[in-house]
């Protein structure tokens, strides 16, 4: 067992369980906002007035007896997403990138039959991947077709980037890249590997799988030092756009780079993980602590990615936080 | 940011309260902190034998009335036959037995518990007593002038010249004035008459020496005199001031012991033994007349008690899985599952508690791969699940009698809704995140639940729960401070060692 002492970490401004949920989730997240964002579907309806991009719903599945309608629609369709609207942490999202005469291609290469996707959209129904339990609609979604420059670095699923947004600035991102371990899903805890992004930039920083520094994917074999984001400021400026859409303070924005349509928001998170510090290999609460001590905050999301990228640099050492005494009040308009 | 002194400040307050309250009533009621303390009690019991004569029979025992040093706990009698009642005959408590027609010997008993209680006064009397006139004939009156003069010279107050009167009266070389008045007559008496012809009003109780497993003990004469505010005692014997500690006064006040109608050759003896009672039954039973006793569940049916005596301890429960989760950070299944696990283990005792869980969970995790292909709805599937695993405790108990193990009750205590919902989540956590999450998670709940299980089985914490409701307070105050806990858990430090590698 290797342990690392709490001085330790305080010195690295790690951010931890219990602050998290105390001093950010609680104080700078209206519970009344947190609909919005535990619903997929409402997340994309608020996303869309704020310009920014979801991929494409093709149905919402919300009745039992609906659920015929999903088979007449299915021959116009070759990929699609079936997801939980209310469902958290990539539960009960399934993914069918093809078809092979009656059966459906999942996106781990297994094939499933029709009933099967059925008897999902009732499971969705009632409940089994929401929280708590309570019933819920089935949304289907267009695929998302990712940028190449980006799949050769996943392991069948689509790699998506989260980007913590604090206050409405961008202040930590990674990219999290599938891996056989991990089923094809961008899943932390279930091995997907996360790659800290630099905010300036948009470059690569380290990578962590199971919480273990790697150097390159352990499926394709490539080095994950050298990757760019392409469109990184289109991204910054759609998820600090979510802080206006939501309200919320504290919270991470979870994006694709699709081939078409470029920076795509996936889903919206109001309990964002604190993985993302081991791989940037930095913790938050400098930032966070930073963000806080601003005097004035800047009202338009452009200057807000403007001021982030500014002052975020991974080279640069935020470890002296900006003065504490003067931090605004829990719910300061921004 | 918000201010935390009023938080904190109501936290200092409900441990004050939840502390202060207790001691009150461990000191009012005298409720012990510790389950197996114990307190003396003496068992006292006068034997009345007298010969009836075929009559009907009214025996009268004078009673004892808050004996100084002392208070009662129980009383009882016992006489086969005889009508029995306790009568106040103008603030003289006297036993009454009756009974129509008795031939031959006869025995009454009376029994009583006292508590020794140094607070244990006796009251003042309401209206001051005056001493008794007293008529001496000649030459009796010169003598007791002539004693009480002598005794007059050598003190100054009522005590000292009791004192005088005594020693003079027990002196071993009497005078001829002394010797007069003690001719033919009993000496505590004497002493008594000659105070009150001096106007101090005096009295003779009587006690019994409390020494343990004495039989046959006759009651000893002790000397009270009035000072103006209350009776004060006097060993006849040595003159000495004050009650010994072993001394209970039996009869004060009184005109007579015993008297009985119908019956002659009377005779009362005392035997007396020591007991110890624990300090909680004596609290109990004396919780009723105690200004605080209300607030104890000693009231409430015993069935209710025995209801609250579980339920209390669930807050403690509850602490252990705060601590664990916030403080320490192990993974648990659902937030309070593990509590009502351990509460299953309280019934069931935590080894046969322990097989049967896993047994039903690992078994309802097979079952449910087997449902998992019927395509059925969750709400059936979970009904389904809650079917099987009543068939699956019924097969365990039958099979576990038939194997000599009286594990079959103790299943039914598990609640089968959240055994058949702890076996859906494990199993869709299996299908979605692999048999390590599960676990992870069981082990959690499992690990959580046997030590919330230890905590809560601790005879100082029934103990504790039950007679000192208001230590929830402090419970409370415990788990709203951990609440307020943003430091790192435990689990955290070993998550995150590997940002060591980066500096």
């Amino acid at each position: 067992m290797r342990w690392i002492s709490p001085g330790a970490l305080a010195r690295r401004g790690m951010l931890n369980m219990n602050r998290r949920n105390v001093d950010y989730i609680a104080r700078y997240n209206d519970r009344s906002a947190y609909p919005l964002v535990d619903n997929k579907l409402k997340t994309k309806l608020i996303a869309a007035e704020y310009d920014v991009a979801t991929p494409e719903l093709r149905q919402v599945v919300s009745q039992q007896h609906e659920i015929s309608h999903f088979r007449e629609m299915i021959p116009n369709l070759d990929g699609f997403a079936i997801k939980p609207a209310k469902g958290s942490g990539g539960k009960g999202i399934l993914v069918i990138t093809g078809r092979e005469d009656d059966q459906f291609v999942k996106a781990s290469g297994a094939k499933v039959s029709l009933p099967h996707l059925e008897r999902h959209l009732s499971n969705v129904l009632a409940g089994l991947y929401s929280l708590g339990g309570s019933p819920d609609v089935a949304i289907v979604e267009d695929l998302i077709q990712c940028r190449t420059s980006l799949t050769d670095f996943s392991f069948q699923g689509v790699p998506d980037i989260r980007i913590i947004v604090f206050r409405g600035y961008p202040v930590m991102a990674m990219l999290r890249l599938a891996t056989k371990a991990s089923d094809g899903k961008a899943n932390l805890h279930q091995g997907a590997i996360g790659v800290g992004i630099d905010i300036a930039t948009g470059q690569s920083l380290n990578a962590v799988q199971f919480n273990r520094p790697v150097k390159t994917h352990p499926d394709t074999g490539h080095a994950l030092d050298k990757i760019h984001i392409e469109e990184w400021h289109t991204m910054l400026v759609m998820a600090s756009r979510c802080y206006e859409a939501t309200g919320l303070g504290y919270m991470g924005a979870d994006l694709v780079l699709d081939q078409k349509t470029g920076p795509t928001l996936l889903e919206l998170n109001a309990r964002p993980g604190l993985a993302i510090q081991m791989a940037n290999g930095k913790g938050l609460l400098p930032r966070l602590h930073y963000i806080e001590g601003l005097k004035r905050t800047h009202l338009t999301p452009e200057a807000r990615v403007e001021y982030a990228m500014s002052v975020f640099s991974h080279a640069g050492n935020l470890s002296t936080p900006a003065k504490r005494d003067v931090r605004p009040g829990a719910y300061a308009s921004a | 940011m918000k201010s935390r002194y009023p938080f904190y400040t109501a936290i200092a307050l409900l441990i004050f309260a939840g502390l202060g309250l207790s001691m009150l009533r461990h000191f009012e009621l005298g409720i012990p902190w510790l389950s197996g303390e114990e307190r003396p009690v003496w068992l006292v019991e006068a034997r009345v034998d007298f010969q009836a004569q075929g009559e009907p029979v009214l025996a009268s025992l004078n009673l004892p009335d808050d004996p100084p040093g002392f208070h009662v706990l129980s009383e009882q009698a016992a006489s086969p036959g005889y009508g029995f009642s306790i009568v106040d005959d103008n603030g003289d408590r006297r036993g009454e037995w009756s009974i129509r027609e008795a031939n031959g010997p006869q025995t009454l008993y009376f029994k009583a518990q006292f508590v020794p209680d140094t607070n244990a006064r006796a009251q003042s009397p309401d209206t001051p007593p005056v001493p008794e006139s007293v008529f001496w004939e000649e030459p009796q009156a010169t003598a007791a002038n002539e004693v009480l003069d002598l005794a007059a010279a050598k003190s100054s107050t009522p005590e000292s010249m009791t004192r005088e009167v005594i020693k003079l009266v027990r002196s071993s070389d009497p005078n001829q004035n002394t010797a007069l008045l003690l001719a033919g007559n009993n000496d505590v008496e004497v002493v008594s008459k000659l105070l009150n012809y001096a106007d101090i009003p005096a009295r003779i109780s009587e006690g019994i020496k409390l020494e343990d497993a004495r039989r046959r003990q006759p009651l000893r004469p002790f000397l009270e005199i009035y000072d103006g505010e209350n009776w004060l005692t006097f060993d006849p014997q040595t003159g000495e001031q004050g009650l010994p500690d072993n001394v209970l006064m039996w009869s004060r006040n009184t005109d007579s012991l015993l008297d009985v109608m119908g019956g002659n050759q009377s005779v009362v003896s005392f035997a007396m033994l020591r007991q110890t009672v624990p300090a909680l039954q004596l609290a109990r039973a004396e919780s009723m007349q105690n200004g605080l006793g209300f607030l104890s569940l000693y009231q409430l049916p015993i069935e209710e008690q025995s209801m609250f005596r579980m339920l209390l301890l669930l807050p403690l429960g509850a602490m252990v899985v705060a601590f664990m989760r916030v403080i320490v950070g192990i993974r648990t299944s659902g937030t309070f599952m593990p509590v009502l696990i351990a509460v299953a283990f309280l019934q069931t005792s935590l080894g046969p508690g322990l097989v049967t869980f896993v047994s039903v969970v690992a078994m309802g995790l097979l079952l449910r791969g087997y449902l998992s292909n019927l395509n059925l709805l969750l709400v059936s599937r979970i009904a389904t699940l809650i079917i099987l695993v009543i068939f699956m405790s019924t097969a365990i108990s039958i099979v576990g009698y038939q194997m000599g193990f009286n594990t079959g009750m103790t299943v039914t205590f598990f609640p089968m809704v959240i055994l058949a919902w702890t076996i859906e989540r494990m199993s869709i956590l299996w299908e979605e995140e692999g048999p390590h999450e599960v676990f992870v998670q069981g082990g959690g709940s499992l690990l959580v639940a046997i030590l919330a299980y230890l905590v809560m089985s601790l005879p100082l914490a029934g103990h504790l729960t039950f007679n000192f409701p208001e230590l929830h307070l402090v419970v409370l105050a415990v788990i709203l401070l951990m609440g307020q806990y943003t430091g790192y858990k435990l689990s955290e430090l070993r998550r995150f060692h590997p940002m060591k590698e980066y500096d």
